[in-house]
């Protein structure tokens, strides 16, 4: 294999403090140096002149669906894999909401056969129970065993108190991370939108923040009571991230996500009628967003996950309430973080790494997020100043599902390296 | 001066000028209806199709004699055993509909923004007859109407609205438009039927009824059902008649000009005491007449150019 | 406006009131069932006419006549043609009009298709024994075979110019008509 030289770029590795213009050099996938080359360029190198473009840790998406097996009209395991490279994302975990669910070692282990010859690394997430009914736990060791890196019923939230018990402990056997999706259906139930004003205005069926922030109190006690760790999946309202505040606080094992959507976007947005601002959880409000943004950059929030969600356009193009929820993400996260965050000065390159590739990496318990010698070269090169329009209909992923359509953004991924290869080249 | 939009979606955003040209125009429909030919050639060879999602009975009559009276073909089409139980979508239904050559539609539809995803689709006029708890923008023109008939204005007006706030789509155009044209307004109910923040749309919020009527130029009575989209949001319609049914004895408190209103239909003895709604304050059938001219000078203003709008 | 010094006053409020002094005589004269007499005028200027001349009739008679004013614009054949939406004015026809004998009044007689509107919406309102037309200006260039029973100046005009009829009751400093010349 070819030695790669990355020439020139500027180095940003949070975990060995490191932000220096310099050269980083790939050997046999594997990060062999970083520095100046005193020895001179090895024989047979490819060179690449990155120009004091970024030179990162490959970014991590810890909650993605990729619609294989079952829905691949939708999205494959290839296609949503492309779209993660060609987004700056090395490696992705993929939820288990799939037809078969994934909750038996063979789904995991098809999925992670499809994933051999993708551009990305592929992380299964399994189900917690079986069929994401809520009922019997699935065979938790043997799916860790297959490759499966966290346990969700993504989707669904694990209603039975005392399931999510059983579970929290029995993954203590191989010190395994569950993943929950919050909200109370009963509370949520026919809801379409946050409530608030703007749900008020449009008369739609609400969803109370209450339906999340239940359920987010209660898994952290039951976090506490059972000295496991939980990971709550993409939190929309700020009352949810005072539960996960104080509870880091006094030292609960919990951590938290935030989807781009729920940064950028509120439900302002819903008053379009447009179905690519329908999810689950819904948009909140501008406070709500103000108190994410503040929490992600803090770190109460671990990381950034996109929840990308394809759906064909003709699910989306019906009634508001009628359409199925969630958008795509993984193509749109870096340029919408680096322009209404970065850019900004809201938060500095080591937050934006630490939240979307050093923090999900060790949550997940996978190799990345950081740039340290001998780790496998996941590398993200990005073009801070690049800019670029949104247009869905070039999109790696099968679907257009996107609210963001048609924005002007400034910073994107320039070049992807997984396993030292070269997964993804930006033609400009 | 002319309608901004090619469709009427909601009376959110309608300006006080717009609102008073159709008020206008709304008069001069009202008189052809008080002729013995009720009928005026004006939309002759206009197709106009009432495409009703969600059933409904007045509404709909109430446009079907409207399209009449403008001499325009008027088409009903309910979707109970049509092309939705086969699968088709919303959007190929009314893009077949328009490809019949129809220029106004007119819809019902249970779910908010469905009249405005069909008009995002086509160029055919598109009229909101009620989508979900959303807008109902024709009934509250009819509503500002009558109103405006009685009392010469609407500025400086207390409307007060008893009863279902949160389900009510008749609720939010009248806010829209009430508040547009300088009317104030009282929502009144019980508050698991009061949605959040409500008060932001610039009315007032009462829990009580009693406190409420002496304020009232005119009060209009919502109809009250226990159960709304599979959860019950009252103990029991008793409990609601005795704290919420305009009756006699409140009536005694209210100013003694004071209007009636009801978009019906109405539960007799639950929100609303038959003594009253067929009583002297109550204007509940004239409503109704005025809806067809409402609908008349609607049809009229947005049909009446619709082939200059295509040329353009 | 460098158009301003073509217009020309072609009547003054003197001869409009002469007219329809005229026109009273004269329609007296031609239907003499004065019970069945009714004066009808097209919005906005024939129903400031009318009612002018319903007046005169009234003073020569010493007697009250039917009076209605009609608003064509439902009736019209241009609707879909027009950019500004025409709005639609009052139509007020509270008497019976079947057998009566009707005075059609409007301030301009041009290409005839207000007329043809209007006599479409009388018809809507009952069968009147006959229908005549008065009119201030006749000022040519028909459409339609439309011809005045009543006829105050007949003028020759090019389709380019437009004729006015300014009256007091719409906020008109004095009664005038005048031909406008428009580029």
């Amino acid at each position: 294999m070819q030695d790669i030289i990355l020439k020139n770029g500027r180095i940003i590795d949070p975990t060995q403090d490191l932000d220096d213009q310099t050269d980083l050099l790939i050997r046999d996938g594997r990060i062999e140096h970083i520095g100046i080359l005193n020895d001179g360029i090895p024989e047979g190198a490819t060179v690449i002149d990155i120009d004091g473009k970024w030179c990162v840790p490959g970014l991590v998406d810890m909650h993605v669906h990729l619609r294989e097996p079952g829905r691949e009209d939708k999205e494959t395991i290839q296609t949503g894999t492309m779209a993660a490279v060609a987004g700056g994302f090395t490696a992705v975990a993929c939820m288990p909401n799939t037809n078969p669910v994934n909750d038996s070692a063979a789904v995991t282990r098809f999925i992670m056969e499809k994933a051999r010859s993708a551009p990305a690394v592929v992380y299964p997430i399994a189900a917690v129970t079986r069929g994401l009914e809520g009922i019997q736990l699935t065979e938790m060791v043997e799916l860790h065993e297959a490759g499966a890196v966290a346990f969700s019923d993504d989707g669904h939230c694990i209603m039975n108190a005392d399931n999510l018990r059983r579970a929290l402990d029995y993954v203590k056997i191989f010190g395994g991370l569950i993943i929950d999706h919050c909200e109370d259906p009963v509370i949520s139930k026919g809801g379409v939108m946050r409530e608030g004003f703007i749900c008020t205005t449009l008369g739609f069926p609400p969803i109370p923040s209450l339906a999340e922030e239940l359920m987010v109190a209660r898994d952290i006690r039951i976090a506490e009571y059972t000295g496991s760790a939980i990971h709550i999946a993409h939190v929309s309202s700020r009352e949810s991230v005072r539960l996960i505040r104080d509870a880091k606080n006094r030292g609960i094992r919990v951590s938290a996500e935030v989807t781009p959507h729920h940064l950028f976007l509120t439900d302002e947005a819903v008053k379009t009628f447009d179905t690519n601002t329908k999810m689950n959880p819904p948009l909140g409000t501008e406070e709500d967003r103000e108190i994410l943004e503040e929490a992600v950059i803090s770190g109460v929030i671990d990381c950034i996950a996109t929840d990308h969600a394809p759906h064909t356009d003709t699910e989306k193009q019906v009634e508001y309430s009628l359409a199925p929820n969630g958008i795509i993400g993984l193509e749109t996260a870096l340029p919408l973080v680096m322009t209404r965050l970065v850019h900004t000065r809201k938060m500095n390159p080591s937050q934006m790494i630490r939240s979307m590739s050093t923090n999900p990496s060790r949550l997940l318990g996978i190799e990345g997020g950081s740039l340290l010698k001998g780790a496998p070269a996941h590398i993200t090169v990005i073009d801070p100043d690049r800019l670029w329009m949104v247009d869905p209909m070039r999109f790696y992923s099968k679907s257009q599902n996107t609210p963001f359509g048609g924005l002007s953004l400034r910073g994107s991924c320039n070049l992807t390296l997984v396993h030292g290869k070269i997964a993804f080249q930006s033609s400009n | 001066m002319q309608l901004q939009s090619k469709d009427l979606l909601g009376l959110e955003g309608v300006t006080k000028k717009e609102i008073s040209l159709i008020l206008d125009t709304a008069e001069s429909f009202r008189e052809v209806s008080e002729r013995s030919i009720k009928k005026v050639p004006t939309l002759r060879g206009r197709t106009i199709i009432n495409f009703f999602h969600e059933p409904s009975t007045r509404t709909r009559i109430s446009f079907e004699i409207a399209a009449k009276r403008l001499s325009a073909d008027g088409i009903n089409f309910s979707t109970s055993g049509s092309s939705f139980s086969k699968g088709e979508t919303l959007v190929d239904t009314v893009k077949n509909l328009e490809a019949m050559q129809a220029d106004v539609i007119v819809m019902r539809h249970g779910i908010p923004g469905a009249p405005h995803l069909i008009a995002r689709n086509l160029d055919a006029a598109v009229i909101n007859a009620g989508d979900g708890a959303h807008e109902h923008p024709t009934q509250a023109l009819l509503d500002m109407f009558t109103i405006r008939r009685h009392l010469g204005k609407l500025d400086g007006l207390t409307v007060v609205i008893v009863g279902d706030i949160a389900f009510s789509r008749v609720v939010r155009s009248n806010i829209y438009g009430l508040t547009t044209m300088g009317a104030r307004v009282i929502v009144v109910g019980p508050p698991t039927l009061i949605p959040v923040e409500i008060s932001r749309m610039g009315i007032e919020v009462l829990y009580n009824i009693d406190e409420a009527i002496p304020q009232a130029d005119i009060i209009m009575i919502l109809r009250i059902q226990l159960e709304r989209q599979g959860k019950v949001f009252l103990p029991s319609l008793r409990e609601y008649a005795r704290l919420y049914s305009l009756t006699p004895e409140r009536m005694k408190i209210a100013k003694k000009d004071v209007l009636v209103m009801h978009p019906g239909p109405i539960n007799r003895g639950v929100e609303i005491d038959p003594r009253i709604a067929d009583g002297d304050h109550s204007v509940i059938l004239e409503q109704v007449s005025n809806g067809v001219a409402v609908r008349m000078a609607l049809l009229f203003l947005l049909a009446g150019r619709k082939e200059f709008n295509k040329s353009e | 406006m460098s158009n301003v010094a073509a217009n020309r006053i072609i009547m003054t409020a003197r001869d409009i009131d002469r007219i329809l002094s005229r026109f009273a005589y004269e329609i007296l004269e031609r239907f003499p069932d004065r019970d069945n007499l009714a004066v009808v005028g097209i919005q906005t200027g024939g129903a400031h006419l009318g009612r002018r001349l319903v007046q005169k009739l009234e003073k020569l008679e010493k007697r009250s006549f039917s009076f209605g004013i009609l608003d064509i614009t439902l009736y019209r054949d241009d609707l879909a043609l027009e950019k500004d939406q025409p709005i639609v004015r009052k139509t007020d026809i509270s008497f019976e009009l079947n057998q009566r004998d009707i005075v059609l009044i409007d301030d301009v007689l041009y290409t005839g298709r207000t007329v043809r509107a209007a006599l479409d919406a009388l018809i809507d309102f009952g069968r009147p024994r006959r229908i005549a037309l008065a009119v201030i200006v006749d000022r040519g260039l028909r459409e339609f075979p439309i011809r005045p029973d009543f006829i105050g100046k007949e003028i020759q005009t090019i389709p380019e110019e437009t004729v006015r009829v300014r009256l007091t009751e719409e906020g008109e400093p004095v009664d005038q008509v005048v031909l406008l010349k428009e580029d």
